[in-house]
């Protein structure tokens, strides 16, 4: 098979794959977060933590549970880092320094996953276990609940109530990310991922780091985290063996970002306003791979930073789909990219990740530009805009506005502070144009909750640790307070009918529209940057 | 903030309950399953041939180079354009011709660039190819007998690699 072909054969598959997948998938979503009962699991949960699980609450109380089970999440991260050396399984790798913790606890709670740290040397079996692992399944059920809240914003009218958090979180968790992590940790040992509980292996008489890999790793794709078990990520043969592991992790990335639009059409009524969605996010999707895959295909050294097994088509395939969620598991060092393939990365975190983004945050990112396209629009056709039989007035367009702008917000003072300090040069692993596309794609990573990283920058110094700590804090949060409170205003609203000045939101008129609005909010804000950077790079 | 701090509690029993299902319950569960016949020597990458070992002497095959310093895993990180890894990749593009005895242009890009993990146990047919001579005139093997040994570790459905690990037992066997 030519490249060209075996790499077209490959996103084939994929595509297969989530076709089958897609209205099973959406649909067992759906009816997960309608369903009036409680499983006997999840009443038992309840009951421990004296929660009643039929009272609803309004967007302000959902919002505090948020923040307030992120804020205990990252407590509890940071304090068992610290004292990781009581852990058993530890390895005599020690306590976490405090930046290191600091950072790494808001990076598993924000499902950001950027990583500091060298796993093989300072992160024991029983953190990455009970705390990183944790948080790669709630963090994910957390996006997850925030976007079916916005949902019912949507569905719902003339109510305060917006449902449960502690219900919609349990769930996602339990009857959706649980079983298929499950499954398909299993299908990955089976084709060769490892799980072990020692710290090595001796191979030919080198010692190689081993870990509990195979549970985490199915978590760590399908909860779009995106944490390394090793150093090399799923560049890392335990981690990634082998051609078929590759497309099951891209799979897993990439599954339930996709099948929320049919979710969400479900919930709404209407499958065609998912389908619109969906057919906008293929577009950009498509267009990225074809952007970072032809780049890479042309590179001076392509194969600099990628393993073999995978190939240059197999490694981009893998680039647009981690960068295009907010994954950022890597296969491949996008630090070794062309200036073309590595800019193709960071724009697509740049579009705010919703193409198809995160794991409940791709949808709600996505209906919030939708709420931006169709102000514009109204905005040109000079009549109060509408989405799915709400008016967009005032307080609905400035909670989508705060949403969108908080990310290229701490992005830019972030990366601005940083390309200025003199500390920064030494920090840097490549000289030049190069070099500030390093940092700039660190600080997009931090404040879209990727975690991927052009992995030369060494990010360890406390300015790194916290500042990324902050930005990866505000990129998570913000957006999530301000869709929840849009979400509230939504719900309290009635429905407006359709009448034949309602501008149809489920046709190529609106899908236009919503590209345009996500390329040129990104374009708009970045250019600048990005010329600078990758744009400079791949001129010379 | 009377309710902040409510949600907090409770969020902190909730987050102690699944702890206790996503943080021990599940991984254990899937580590059972590991033990199973069948799984168990993937889980414990026992006689692994999934990643590269550098093996001292000419007789065996060399892997890519790796920039990794062990037990970390990872790559060099050098964009393409860093004439600094320029001169590095042009060295070893230098050492392997002369260890081949052939010209500079043969040499394979994947002889020359260094894997994402490190640790990538394969290489090109072509990086295979040239090494043939050089092993079977230091391991005493036939030309042939070499040729036949890379064929059997060679395999991939998209992209046809040859496993290093799997190929230097085999000279190890072929020369015990």
């Amino acid at each position: 098979m030519s490249p060209l072909v075996a790499g077209l054969v490959q996103a084939g598959i994929l595509v297969a794959a989530l076709a089958v997948v897609y209205r099973p998938l959406g649909d067992h979503m759906a009816r997960v977060f309608e369903h009036k009962s409680h499983s006997k699991l999840e009443k038992a949960i309840y009951r421990f933590a004296r929660i009643d699980p039929d009272a609803e609450q309004k967007w302000s109380t959902y919002a505090y549970g948020v923040l307030g089970f992120s804020l205990v999440g990252i407590v509890f991260l940071y304090v068992i880092q610290r004292l990781q050396a009581l852990l058993p399984f530890g390895f005599d790798r020690g306590n976490v320094g405090p930046a290191m913790a600091f950072n790494t606890a808001i990076s598993f709670v924000t499902n950001t996953n950027w990583q500091s740290y060298v796993p093989e040397a300072v992160m024991g079996h029983t953190v990455q276990m009970i705390g990183l692992t944790v948080q790669n399944f709630v963090s994910a059920a957390v996006g997850l609940a925030v976007a079916v809240a916005l949902i019912r914003g949507f569905v719902r009218h003339q109510t305060d109530r917006l449902g449960n958090f502690w219900v919609d979180l349990t769930r996602g968790t339990i009857r959706i990310l649980l079983p298929i992590a499950f499954v398909f940790a299993v299908v990955l040992i089976a084709l060769g991922v490892t799980m072990s509980l020692k710290s090595g292996v001796d191979v030919d008489g080198q010692t190689i780091a081993n870990a509990p890999v195979a549970s985490q790793e199915a978590i760590k794709e399908l909860g779009t985290n995106g944490g390394g078990v090793l150093n090399a990520n799923s560049a890392h043969p335990f981690e990634n063996p082998g051609e078929w592991t590759n497309l099951v992790e891209i799979f897993l990335i990439l599954v339930i970002p996709v099948s929320l639009t049919r979710t969400f059409g479900r919930l709404v009524g209407q499958h065609r306003q998912g389908y619109v969605l969906l057919s906008v996010m293929a577009t950009i999707w498509t267009a990225m791979l074809a952007v970072i895959w032809g780049a890479e295909a042309s590179g001076l050294r392509p194969l600099e930073g990628k393993e073999l097994r995978f190939g240059i088509a197999g490694s981009a395939i893998f680039a647009d789909a981690t960068t295009g969620t907010s994954t950022g598991a890597v296969n491949s060092l996008h630090d070794s990219y062309t200036g073309l393939g590595g800019g193709g990365a960071l724009l697509n975190m740049l579009f705010g990740e919703m193409t198809p983004g995160g794991v409940g945050t791709g949808i709600y990112s996505i209906l919030v530009m939708a709420v931006i396209a169709m102000f514009l629009a109204g905005l040109m056709v000079g009549r109060t805009p509408e989405y799915l039989g709400k008016k967009l007035g005032r307080k609905e367009v400035t909670a989508a506005a705060v949403s969108i702008l908080a990310m290229p917000a701490v992005l830019l003072v972030g990366a601005g502070i940083t390309a200025i300090l003199p500390s920064t040069r030494g920090a840097l692993n490549n000289p030049g144009a190069h070099g500030l596309s390093e940092i700039l794609y660190a600080y997009a990573s931090a404040s879209n909750n990727n975690g991927s990283a052009f992995g030369g920058i060494t990010a360890t110094s406390d300015w790194f640790q916290s500042s990324l700590g902050l930005c990866m804090l505000f990129g998570r949060f913000v957006p999530i307070i301000a869709v929840l409170a849009l979400a509230g205003s939504l719900a309290a609203q009635k429905k407006v009918p359709v009448t034949a000045g309602t501008l149809p939101t489920t046709g190529p008129l609106f899908a236009s529209l919503l590209t345009g609005s996500i390329v040129l909010v990104a374009a708009l804000t970045f250019v600048p940057a990005l010329a600078l950077g990758p744009i400079a790079e791949a001129l010379q | 903030m009377d309710n902040f701090l409510k949600q907090s509690w409770a969020g902190l029993r909730i987050l102690l309950a699944l702890t206790v299902l996503l943080g021990v319950l599940y991984p254990l569960a899937v580590w059972g399953v590991s033990r199973l016949p069948g799984l168990h020597d993937n889980a414990e990458a026992v006689g692994t041939t999934l990643v590269a070992v550098t093996r001292e002497g000419d007789k065996y095959f060399v892997p890519r180079p790796s920039a990794a310093t062990l037990p970390a895993s990872g790559g060099s990180n050098k964009g393409e354009l860093n004439e600094d890894y320029t001169k590095v990749v042009a060295e070893r593009r230098v050492a392997v011709a002369q260890r081949e005895g052939v010209s500079e242009n043969q040499v394979p890009q994947d002889a020359v660039t260094a894997s994402a993990s490190g640790l990538d146990p394969h290489i090109s047919p072509e990086y295979a190819a040239l090494q043939v001579p050089r092993v079977a005139r230091a391991s005493g093997l036939p030309v042939e007998k070499v040729r036949e040994l890379v064929a059997a570790s060679t395999g991939g459905t998209f992209t046809t690699t040859v496993n290093v690990t799997a190929l230097n037992r085999a000279i190890d066997a072929a020369t015990r």
